[in-house]
């Protein structure tokens, strides 16, 4: 440790990491907790083009001029429903609909990128974009980015036993008279809302990461959503802030110039949480199979 | 634009339409969507590794494009499809942008990779994707029938003795294949709307499968051509107009589609 | 021709099937009863090579050409494949290289497909089949290749009584001319009286074996389910119907007579 400051102390006092901490916390619980859903409902492709759609709105919103979070999450409700409009409700559909909205947003991205000349060296923008970092969030971003976070849970609080039902066997929903169109956009856009704002926060890439991470983690140790919803919105937020503890130490131990990105930080964690949990229950199923059956 | 230094475009864009075409029809009908993304896109970061030790980014890019199919297909076994393609790709990301971040060798090369640059063809470049393409096309047709069955009916592919599981690598390999053809000259965007628009397209028009395939092909070339043609007309990327046709397409297809089915009010004995 | 020994099947923590044994013979109609959930399709499966068990084995004297019908398989309508098509891969779906199919072959895959009464219908996209009629199809699929093994779960759910009949006559006819083996599971053990040579009765994951007449009787019946269960016959019909003990939890079959062949 050098000089006479002490790093926990630091890390507590600093405003930057005041806001990663408040930031961080709405954005992965509401990521964890859209990810339970966003798992059993087997629209990861979704999350993950949603991201990085959001991306696209995020460069097309430097070259008209509006604010970056406008662009974001306006880009992902335009995507969402898109993929709504052109999507069915069918196996090969939604796919489909998916990639054909993903790679006409990439496709804009690509003629944004071209149009914007001004920007210098774009593989530096792209990975800004692609990756973002919590400790560099504008403070006047920090209210909007909790309201948001706040609509996206409302949202899903909103229709949750729908979206329970039609989670688990949207026929069956169907017959009992859920509205399962409905639901379906509403959560869509709650989608859209999650991964926009983890998508500023920690990069579209990354964004992935903390929605399918978390929640794939947590459904390994159970089926039940409720036990999986806390346990991955617990998850979620434990990495979050984790890594940004072992981000901003990692100042006092590696030096300024070879810190350990935040992002990453995080990420690596959610990783080792999902493994690890994996391996445990490889381990644990191969010494079940083996033990006699009780009667 | 047709002049002799376009010769090549049109070349590239031809080889990498048809392996698209043909590929992404199995591509569409397994709903494999998402993975016709991943490994395009998780391929970028072995050029980028490659670039960064001083390899060819070809060889780079196979590698991390075989490396990220095996995975995805492997290890789907045990866990959701969806969720194990969204970690693979996500790591493969993050590794590229690790390599970029090291690199100090700007990554026009790795932008291009991603966005395509198929203007810009060199001559040499044409002989491997040949081969490569030649490859992916053979193991298609070599498996035709068993990757048919095992996408549309897996459990009746074992009744066949097929194993959709085995398969179900083979084909990630063919789409890592195709992706190591045609992203280091059209990039990873192309290759990924190529694979899913136009093929999407076609399934609905066409009833049978060979059949689908060829309109399938037909369409992928359709939409590379008028594409090459207002990427040199407009000096837009390319890529968009690849996206924007393919997403034309595959609306017009669902319009016609819709209407001809319509029309046709089959008999049923419900 | 096929025999599955003592099979465990423990999914998701819950074991599905807990020590159990089906064989079946050249020409054996054996038919497997039980209500939903009780692991028929379990099973079967673990017949069909699809599913390993958590333990016990399946043996096969040669590896021979099987027929399997699942109970209900998910199609998306805009699949670009015929009914038809789907039939012609019952006979060279596991074959590589280019499909060349002569006039023989063409022939043969419109006699099965006239033969399950799918002629009307060969033509449109298997997708957008009724449940019905992609039963018919795959039905078609299953017999195309001629098996030696029919593998069929819960063909009848979706017919009206008269073709469940027909379905059954035709079955029963096949097994006589060919000497195909028919395993097939139903819910209702009526429908298959007729023609079953024996039962697998399937409940709690254990399973009594033996013939209809051993086996589907109020002791057999009871110890297997944990309960009181009386059988009545009426006017050549079966009926199974539980007791009116409360019943409060599964209680494990312990020793039964020796003639039905409990495990």
């Amino acid at each position: 440790m050098t000089g006479s400051v002490d790093p926990l102390a630091a890390f507590f006092a600093s405003p930057t990491v005041h806001a990663a901490l408040i930031v961080g916390g709405f954005v992965s619980v509401v990521a964890g907790i859209v990810g339970v859903f966003v798992v059993v409902r087997g629209q990861s492709f979704a999350g993950h083009a949603l991201a990085d759609l959001g991306a696209v709105g995020g460069s097309g919103a430097f070259l008209i001029g509006i604010d970056q979070v406008a662009g974001f999450v306006g880009a992902g409700i335009i995507a969402a429903l898109l993929m709504e409009i052109v999507g069915i409700r069918r196996i090969q559909g939604r796919d489909i609909a998916t990639g054909i909205v993903f790679a006409l947003g990439l496709g804009l991205t690509a003629l944004f990128l071209y149009w914007d000349t001004t920007t210098g060296s774009t593989g530096n923008a792209a990975i800004s974009v692609l990756f973002g970092s919590l400790f560099v969030i504008d403070q006047s971003v920090v209210p909007v980015i909790v309201v948001l976070s706040i609509i996206a849970l409302l949202l899903i609080g909103a229709v949750y036993r729908w979206l329970l039902m039609d989670s688990l066997d949207p026929d069956l929903a169907a017959a009992r008279g859920v509205p399962v169109r409905l639901t379906g956009i509403v959560f869509l856009i709650a989608l859209a809302l999650a991964v926009e704002l983890s998508s500023l926060s920690i990069g579209a890439i990354l964004s992935t990461a903390l929605l399918i991470g978390p929640a794939a983690t947590a459904l390994q140790f159970t089926r039940r959503f409720g036990p999986a919803l806390v346990a991955s919105a617990g998850l979620a937020l434990a990495s979050t802030w984790i890594g940004c503890l072992i981000s901003f130490e990692s100042y006092y131990w590696a030096g300024r110039s070879d810190n350990w990105p935040v992002s990453f930080c995080i990420v690596a964690l959610i990783f080792i949480a999902y493994v690890t949990t994996r391996i445990a229950r490889g381990l644990s199923r191969r010494r079940l199979a083996a033990a006699p059956v009780e009667a | 634009m047709f002049a002799s230094f376009m010769i090549n475009t049109w070349t590239a864009g031809t080889i990498v339409a048809v392996v698209a075409g043909v590929v992404g029809f199995f591509v569409v009908i397994r709903g494999s969507s998402f993975m016709a993304h991943a490994v395009p896109h998780g391929a970028f970061a072995g050029a980028a590794g490659a670039i960064l030790i001083g390899a060819d980014p070809l060889v780079g890019l196979g590698v991390f494009a075989a490396a990220g199919a095996l995975t995805i297909s492997v290890l789907s076994r045990r866990a959701r499809t969806d969720v194990i393609t969204a970690l693979t790709l996500v790591v493969m990301l993050a590794l590229g942008a690790l390599f970029l971040s090291r690199s100090s060798q700007y990554s026009g090369e790795v932008f291009a990779l991603l966005f395509g640059q198929v203007l810009g063809v060199s001559t040499d470049e044409i002989a491997p994707m040949l081969v490569l393409g030649v490859v992916c096309l053979t193991a298609v047709a070599v498996c035709y029938r068993p990757l048919l069955l095992s996408s549309v009916l897996p459990d009746m592919a074992r009744a066949r003795r097929v194993d959709p599981q085995i398969l179900g690598i083979v084909f990630a390999l063919i789409v890592a294949c195709a992706t190591t053809t045609s992203v280091p000259v059209v990039g990873a965007l192309l290759m990924f709307a190529l694979l899913v628009g136009p093929p999407a397209a076609a399934r609905l028009l066409v009833k049978r499968a060979p059949l689908a395939i060829l309109v399938s092909l037909l369409l992928t070339l359709a939409t590379v051509w008028s594409s090459i043609a207002l990427a040199y007309l407009s000096d837009w990327p390319v890529g968009f107009f690849v996206t924007a046709v393919g997403a034309a397409l595959y609306l017009a297809s669902r319009v016609t589609a819709g209407i001809l089915r319509r029309r046709q009010a089959p008999a049923h004995d419900r | 021709m096929i025999a599955a020994r003592d099979i465990r099947v423990v999914l998701d923590g819950r074991t599905v099937l807990d020590g159990v044994d089906l064989s079946v013979g050249a020409g054996e109609f054996v038919g497997l009863i039980g209500v939903n959930g009780a692991g028929k399709t379990t099973l079967l499966r673990v017949l069909l090579r699809a599913l390993r068990p958590t333990s016990g084995s399946v043996v096969e004297s040669t590896r021979r050409r099987v027929g399997y019908l699942p109970q209900k398989v998910a199609l998306d309508p805009d699949t670009p494949l015929r009914a038809w098509d789907v039939v012609a891969l019952g006979i060279d779906g596991g074959r590589l290289g280019v499909p060349v199919r002569g006039r023989r072959f063409r022939e043969r895959v419109d006699r099965i497909l006239d033969a399950v009464g799918a002629t009307p219908f060969a033509d449109q996209r298997i997708g957008e089949l009724s449940g019905g009629q992609q039963q018919r199809v795959l039905l078609a699929h299953a017999l195309v290749g001629e098996p030696r093994l029919l593998l069929l779960d819960e063909p009848l759910a979706n017919l009206d009584p008269a073709s469940a009949h027909d379905v059954v006559a035709l079955l029963d006819r096949l097994r006589r001319d060919t000497g195909v083996a028919i395993v097939m599971t139903a819910h209702d053990v009526n429908l298959l009286l007729p023609v079953m040579d024996r039962i697998v009765y399937l409940a709690h994951g254990r399973a009594a074996t033996g013939t209809p007449d051993e086996v589907v009787r109020d002791d057999v019946l009871s110890r297997l389910y944990g309960r009181a269960i009386h059988v009545v016959r009426a006017s050549g019909r079966v009926l199974v119907l539980a007791g009116d003990d409360p019943a409060d939890g599964i209680h494990h079959v312990d020793s039964l007579p020796p003639g039905a062949g409990v495990r």
